[in-house]
């Protein structure tokens, strides 16, 4: 989850999630390690009502750790013993190498076949590819990387693309980090940044800068279950969620594509489409027809 | 304050006078790249072929000055060979040390090449002592570079829960993101740190002047719009003027630049092994008078940390330098957060 939603408007998103569509749910605070509107053991809580629903469900790791209590939090969620972890940072692999099998997060830089061969011996068994990357580094990963690993990709959502120290969500308001009367809460999908010229060009999350578009492969699954790709990721936006797993089911079930997939998307969509990463292009282009 | 320990300055080199300016001037260290993209700062007519190499290392061995070569881009899947030959032109040129980011390409270093010391580069993103010491357990990495995010007290906790050298950034243009995940220039031009080994791109920068105002885009994306009085700087894409909210504002990172001298006494105290100047794109003569002002306070520092401060003359000499750009603490002060 990259965005901070107020504890009881979250608990509802994941309750009223169509569980049966979805392969894996991803749980936990990845972005900022000030939210805390769900505590680790809430999370937890909310991990065990999920799975009855018969979903896979992995708690993920904060991708920025720079103080004790997030290095506490990540290893907390690390050693668990309960349920899968995503890393998303290598103090994370450090926690579980050796003894859990993992899933190494999209923030983990994962370039070649042989860092992935690496985390493959470390205890990996699936890995969520850089948003960077597009199709011919993947077909290439998938060629030359370990066999039997899973491969997930950053399929849908505002993509994250990069972390910083300062939030900006505070820099905003002319707030202090330390005391951000987390704003971030009254922007559940991010505050958008545009160019001088009124051009949508980024979103603003807290410590985390995404793009404005929405990145979004929906055309591209045929071409995504040829490259082997077990699982696609949707990052959730806070309306329109179900619609766009809906969606995204049909595409993959092969009963909806082209113009129809198109104008079955385009209204759950929180802002313009944008895919150039996919084609070895800028982020912010959209080529799909 | 009895810790003699002896904090190590490390100085870039672009280009081989850079690298005698940084030797002659004080420098325990120099650090520099190949010319391609297996290093982070992939700029034309900037870094060493095989030949440059050899004669800067010969020139700063002779003078007691230890070599560190970056290799620290991700190698692109499909291009590894590439970055293993850079491995091995770093053993066969006899550096004392890579400096590295892809756990991939360290395992092939420290297996191959058992002698050649390992570095943790920036771009590697480790900002606990969990992630440092991973590197240390499976590649026996022996020093870790700090990305500009931690305050002073959080790089404290990372020393004081690692047996891996800390070194830390002390001068130089800032990034505002982590190093390492940050893939904005890729979002606007393709090409970013993690897959070209630059970030905003000149090939991408076009200057546009109208009338009485200056245009600057990246790859068409309006970076900042300047008046005739404004100093206008190089369009990089954290640091321009942006909207929101129907403000307009510098959204990210205003255009300053890193100074962390006054911090040398704590630095030190606290067992930071070195401190890192940033700037292989820049000049020999800046090169030189950083590299001069910070042997300075450093040799300052350690002799009397207790009664420590930055002279004005040094500050007065680091600011001429950056062109009156504004001088931060960055992270290492939480106020900036």
């Amino acid at each position: 989850m990259l965005y901070y939603w107020p504890r009881d408007a979250l608990l509802a998103f994941y309750a009223n999630l169509p569980h049966s569509r979805l392969a894996t749910i991803y749980l936990g605070e990845v972005v900022c390690g000030r939210r805390h509107g769900m505590r680790p053991e809430d999370w937890t809580g909310l991990a065990r009502d999920l799975a009855q629903t018969g979903v896979e469900v992995v708690l993920s790791t904060q991708a920025l750790i720079e103080n004790d209590l997030d290095l506490r939090t990540m290893q907390r969620i690390a050693e668990n013993g309960e349920f899968l972890v995503e890393a998303n940072d290598m103090g994370a692999v450090h926690r579980l190498a050796g003894k859990a099998r993992f899933v190494a997060g999209p923030h983990l830089n994962v370039y070649n076949p042989q860092t992935l061969a690496w985390l493959a011996e470390l205890g990996a068994f699936r890995w969520v590819m850089p948003v960077e990357l597009g199709r011919d580094a993947l077909s290439l990963l998938r060629r030359d990387g370990p066999a039997g690993m899973e491969t997930e990709i950053f399929a849908y959502g505002r993509l994250p693309l990069a972390f910083s120290a300062r939030c900006f969500t505070a820099r905003h308001f002319n707030l202090p980090k330390d005391d951000c009367q987390y704003r971030c809460l009254e922007h559940p999908d991010g505050l958008q940044l545009t160019t001088r010229e009124g051009q949508p060009f980024l979103a603003l999350n807290g410590i985390q800068t995404q793009s404005a578009g929405v990145y979004d492969l929906s055309h591209a699954v045929p071409e995504l279950k040829e490259l082997g790709v077990s699982r696609l990721r949707l990052s959730p936006q806070s309306a329109h969620m179900n619609e766009i797993i809906e969606t995204y089911h049909g595409a993959i079930q092969g009963e909806l594509s082209g113009d129809a997939l198109e104008s079955a998307l385009a209204p759950s969509r929180l802002t313009e489409p944008c895919d150039g990463y996919w084609y070895g292009k800028p982020g912010i282009e959209h080529l799909a027809a | 304050m009895t810790d003699t320990r002896k904090l190590e300055l490390v100085c870039p080199a672009g280009a081989l006078p850079s690298l005698k300016a940084a030797v002659d001037n004080g420098a325990d260290w120099v650090y520099f790249g190949l010319r391609d993209d297996t290093n982070a700062r992939n700029f034309a007519g900037l870094n060493f072929d095989s030949r440059t190499a050899g004669d800067g290392i010969r020139y700063a061995h002779d003078r007691g000055v230890k070599t560190v070569l970056a290799i620290n881009t991700f190698p692109q899947a499909g291009a590894w060979e590439r970055w293993e030959r850079a491995i091995d032109a770093a053993a066969d040129l006899g550096v004392d040390a890579v400096i590295m980011a892809d756990p991939g390409l360290m395992r092939y270093a420290s297996r191959r090449h058992p002698q050649l010391g390992l570095h943790l580069s920036v771009q590697g993103s480790a900002t606990n002592h969990e992630a440092i010491n991973l590197y240390r357990d499976q590649f026996g990495v022996r020093r870790a570079v700090l990305p500009r995010v931690l305050s002073i007290q959080q790089v404290e906790q990372v020393v004081r829960n690692t047996d891996v050298e800390i070194e830390v950034f002390g001068f130089g243009s800032l990034c505002v993101m982590v190093e390492g995940r940050c893939a904005l220039s890729s979002f606007a031009t393709g090409l970013s740190p993690n897959t070209f080994g630059a970030c905003s791109p000149a090939s991408a920068v076009r200057w546009e002047p109208k009338g009485d105002r200056m245009d600057v885009r990246l790859n068409g994306i309006l970076i900042d719009r300047y008046a005739q009085d404004e100093n206008a700087g190089y369009p990089t894409l954290c640091k321009g003027r942006f909207d929101v909210g129907g403000e307009t504002y510098y959204a990210i990172e205003e255009p300053s630049s890193l100074n962390a001298i006054e911090l040398l006494p704590q630095l030190a105290a606290m067992g930071v092994a070195a401190v890192k100047i940033e700037g292989r794109q820049r000049s020999p003569a800046y090169v030189a008078e950083v590299t001069r002002i910070w042997r300075a306070a450093i040799d300052d520092c350690c002799s009397n940390p207790t009664r420590f401060s930055a002279r004005p003359q040094w500050k007065a000499g680091l600011n001429r330098l950056t062109e009156g750009q504004q001088h931060t603490l960055g992270a290492y002060n939480r106020k900036w957060k």
